[in-house]
Parts: structure tokens; C-alpha cells; sequence
């Protein structure tokens, strides 16, 4: 399912930080956004997740499928944002929990089985607090996943981790996260390069959106790749020249 | 065993100090009992002092179930209707402006000199306190969980009573805290203004008779019961929120970013 955003606004503190954005999401295909902060990239996520706040940013959204996307998005947010008095398992199966519906047997199979996939399945019933940064992050994966919604949004994932977390998570969302439909907002160019069929750049006052940059080759993308060492410089540099 | 040694040296300490200073300044009994004699009267009079202490213990244990109830369901109401809250707030803050136990006498007169009046004093002094902690809670539930439950498609009603009700378990348990360490005040002034059972009158009776020493006993008992109060309650609050204890201890592992 494609989904396209049209003529998206976002007036902050009465001034336009962007008017008339159009964005494209294709099915199947990882695209990223990257940009500075306060350019309003995660307001722009926000509206897609039917979380903005409906008086500072507007646009239209229509899915290829003609049906709303309202309720369709799986949320995944710079905070694991877990819930501290639920196990790892419950956090997992938070969807179903919320749905005021009882959680069944095949969901708990389903919620154990993707924190397996996370390398976390002995921590099922582990609390959040009992977990290091990176597993906390790893179990939001996990809770994104389960959802199985057609669009996953995903904001500054990884950006709280130090290092080489971020670079083991990176591979590990590259692999589940395979042939579904992603945005990310990032500000790291590298991990939009390692993980992104597509990479389009927010930036200017009022904001615009770049054309796409392509790389080529399968996700993840080796950190130390020529293609993604060239256009990590070619986008540092375009970024930076934004900043003086 | 330190955590265990030191409060009983504090004890032994204070109880020291006391006799010294009815030795020293050799004040009579009907003014000053030394703590030997207080502990005599204790014996003693062992069984009025818990026939007294029954009743003091039951108005609170009912103001405090009363008050921390009816704070609970004020706090809720206050959240879900923001209509509700513009007028109701102000109205709870200004009812605050008036000192409890000036309305003990109105209490005693509406009520009567039983149980009740004491009921309603214990149960007012702890409603604003416990309304006020369960409410800041309920409304600081961080954006983050809320926002999470939206996308999950949670309803209303749901993210009330599945976020936002144990986000705010903490700070109910700490107005559980406050509500254990005023009840006791509210039913005892209660008891002052006019009664005849409970430690609150045996006080003042035996205050009136000069006997001091049934009264610090009395004041005595109190104490330890405010105090066993105090920790059942604390026990219970962690009860309540047992993931506290568990991210203050991986915070000093420094393993939580």
C-alpha cells in the first residue's frame, strides 16, 4: 500500500516552519527523513501517526488502498517509552492489552516468539527497569512488530544508544523490518545510509523536502561501504552548510 | 543489624534524657512522670488503655478508607471532566481555607459525640491532601504513554484506567503516606471536642484528674500507633508500585539510560 501526504503545513508560534510538503511513501521500500531538529520532521511523523496536534499542522493523507490510515500505523518513538509496572512480555503484547480485548494464546506464542527474534525471549517476564538502554529499545522493537501494521514510523529509534548498540539494533530492525513500509526520521546520516532505500532531506526556512537520494544495494549497508562513506560527506556537508 | 541497633539506641537515649530530667529538676509527678512510672501505669491500666485505643484506631482506619476513597474517585472525576475540574477546583482549594478543627464543634453538633463526628474529621483532614496527590499524579502521566496509546488505538477509558491510573500509583502511594500521618490528628482533636471513649477523652480525663501519668501513657500508645500506621501503610504503597523499587536499585547500577 503506497501512502501520500499532501499539502502538509506546520505553523509553529506563528510562523510557517513548512507549507504545501508532498511526500511519497512507497510500499515495501524504507524511507528516512533526515534533517535538523525544530525543522518539524517529527511533527510531520506525528500527523502520519494521528498523534500531531490538529491545530499546528495539517495536510491531507490518502492510502493507495482508499481506506483512512487512522489506526494503521505502528508507532516507534526515540523513548522506549515501556511501561514500568508491566513485564517485557505484557509491553510486548501492549496492542492486544489496550484493545480491551483478552489477550490470546496464539498472541502470547506471537509476542514470544518476536522477542525471541529480538534475542530477548529469557527476558519475557523481566521488568523494563531490570534491562539495560539498548534491551529496553530492542523490546519497543519487538511491541512495534506485533502491532504488524502496514506502516511502521519510526523516530530517532536508535538516537538515545550509545555506538555500537545503535549499530547492532540498526542491523537487527534492517532484518525485521524487511519489505514493510517505514519512514524514519533521523538526524544521523549514516544510519539513514545504512538502513534507507530512500533518503530525503528536510531543510530551509520555510522547510523543504529534497529530491531522493537512492543508495543502492541491500540493507544494512556495511558501515565502512564506499557508496555510504561518499554520501554520508555529501550529506554532513549539505547539512552543516544549513547550520552557518 | 545496625538499621535494627540504631532506633532502639535512640529509644534508650531519649528515655535516659527524661529520667534525667526528672531527677534533676525533681519535678513532681502530676507535672513530669518519669518514664518508670509512665511504664508502671501502662501495666496497670493496660486494658483501659486498649479499649480506648480500639476506638481511636477504628475512626481512623474508617476516615482514612473514607477519605482516601473518596479522594481516589474526586481525582478521577477531576481528570476525566475538564468541565467538572474548572468548577470543582476552586471550590476544593477554597474549602481548604478553612482550618478542620474549627468545624469539629459543628461536626460534634451535626454527628453527635459518637463515632461518626470523629469519622468525618479524619476523613476531611486526609480528602484535600489525598485528592490533591492522586490528582497531579493522574494529570503528569508522561506525553509519551499517552501518545503510544493513541496509536495503539486505546480508548479513552482505557488509557485512563490502563495508563494513566498506574502512572499514577506512586503518587497515590505517597498521599496514602500523608493520609496515615494526619488521620490520627484529625480523630484525636475529634475526640477532644467532645466524646467519651477513645484516647483523645482519656487524655483529657485524666488530664482533669491529674493524672499525668495515664495520660503520657496514653500519649504513649498513640504514638505507637500512629507510627505501626505509618509503616503498614508505607508497606502497602510499595506494595503498590513494586517496579519503583527495582529502577532505583538498576539506577545505581547505571544501567538505565
Amino acid at each position: 500500500m503506497d501512502i501520500r501526504l499532501e499539502q502538509a503545513s506546520l505553523h509553529w508560534q506563528h510562523h510557517c516552519v513548512f507549507s504545501d510538503l508532498n511526500l511519497t511513501l512507497p510500499s515495501g521500500r524504507w524511507t528516512s527523513i533526515l534533517g535538523q531538529s525544530g525543522v518539524g520532521k517529527s511533527s510531520l511523523l506525528q500527523l502520519l501517526c494521528g498523534i500531531a496536534d490538529a491545530a499546528d499542522i495539517k495536510g491531507r493523507i490518502i492510502c493507495s488502498d482508499g481506506r483512512p490510515l487512522t489506526g494503521r500505523v505502528a508507532w516507534m518513538a526515540q523513548q522506549d517509552l515501556l511501561l514500568p509496572w508491566l513485564s517485557v512480555l505484557d509491553n510486548v503484547l501492549l496492542g492486544a492489552r489496550l484493545q480491551g480485548g483478552k489477550v490470546s494464546a496464539e498472541q502470547a506464542e506471537q509476542a514470544r516468539y518476536l522477542l525471541g527474534q529480538v534475542e530477548l525471549g529469557d527476558r519475557a517476564n523481566a521488568r523494563p527497569a531490570q534491562l539495560s538502554g539498548g534491551q529496553r529499545q530492542r523490546v519497543a522493537l519487538a511491541r512495534t512488530l506485533f502491532q504488524d501494521q502496514p506502516l511502521v514510523c519510526m523516530d530517532e529509534p536508535f538516537s538515545a544508544l550509545d555506538a555500537i548498540t545503535r549499530l547492532k539494533l540498526q542491523d537487527l530492525a534492517a532484518a525485521l523490518l524487511a519489505d514493510r513500509t517505514v519512514l524514519m526520521i533521523t538526524h544521523d546520516p549514516l544510519e539513514a545510509l545504512r538502513l534507507s532505500d530512500r533518503i530525503l532531506v528536510l531543510q530551509g526556512a520555510p522547510a523543504r523536502l529534497s529530491d531522493p537520494i537512492v543508495p543502492v544495494g541491500q540493507t544494512p549497508r556495511a558501515v565502512h561501504d564506499d557508496q555510504v562513506l561518499q554520501l554520508q560527506a555529501q550529506l554532513l556537508e549539505l547539512l552543516a552548510g544549513e547550520a552557518s | 543489624m545496625m538499621s535494627l541497633l540504631r532506633p532502639i539506641g535512640i529509644a534508650l537515649g531519649l528515655l535516659l534524657s527524661w529520667q534525667l530530667i526528672v531527677w534533676l529538676t525533681d519535678a513532681p509527678r502530676f507535672i513530669l512522670p518519669g518514664p518508670l512510672l509512665v511504664f508502671d501505669t501502662l501495666i496497670a491500666q493496660f486494658p483501659l488503655l486498649m479499649k480506648h485505643a480500639g476506638v481511636t484506631l477504628a475512626e481512623i482506619l474508617l476516615g482514612m478508607l473514607l477519605g482516601t476513597g473518596l479522594g481516589l474517585v474526586s481525582a478521577l472525576s477531576l481528570i476525566t471532566w475538564g468541565r467538572l475540574r474548572r468548577w470543582l477546583l476552586p471550590v476544593l482549594v477554597i474549602s481548604q481555607a478553612i482550618p478542620v478543627f474549627a468545624l469539629a464543634p459543628v461536626l460534634m453538633l451535626w454527628l453527635g459525640y459518637g463515632m461518626v463526628s470523629k469519622v468525618a474529621m479524619a476523613t476531611l483532614i486526609i480528602y484535600f491532601p489525598v485528592t490533591a496527590a492522586c490528582f497531579d499524579g493522574l494529570r503528569q502521566t508522561p506525553t509519551g504513554y499517552l501518545q503510544l496509546a493513541r496509536t495503539l488505538g486505546a480508548s479513552r477509558r482505557t488509557q485512563l484506567l490502563q495508563i494513566r491510573l498506574p502512572a499514577a500509583l506512586p503518587a497515590f502511594g505517597s498521599g496514602l503516606r500523608v493520609a496515615a500521618s494526619v488521620a490520627p490528628i484529625g480523630a484525636v482533636v475529634g475526640e477532644w471536642v467532645g466524646s467519651s471513649t477513645g484516647l483523645g477523652y482519656l487524655m483529657l480525663h485524666a488530664n482533669a484528674r491529674m493524672q499525668v501519668d495515664l495520660m503520657f501513657a496514653a500519649l504513649l500508645v498513640l504514638a505507637v500507633m500512629a507510627l505501626a500506621l505509618y509503616f503498614s501503610v508505607n508497606l502497602i504503597a510499595r506494595r503498590l508500585t513494586p517496579w519503583l523499587d527495582e529502577s532505583t536499585s538498576s539506577t545505581t547500577r547505571g544501567d538505565t539510560p
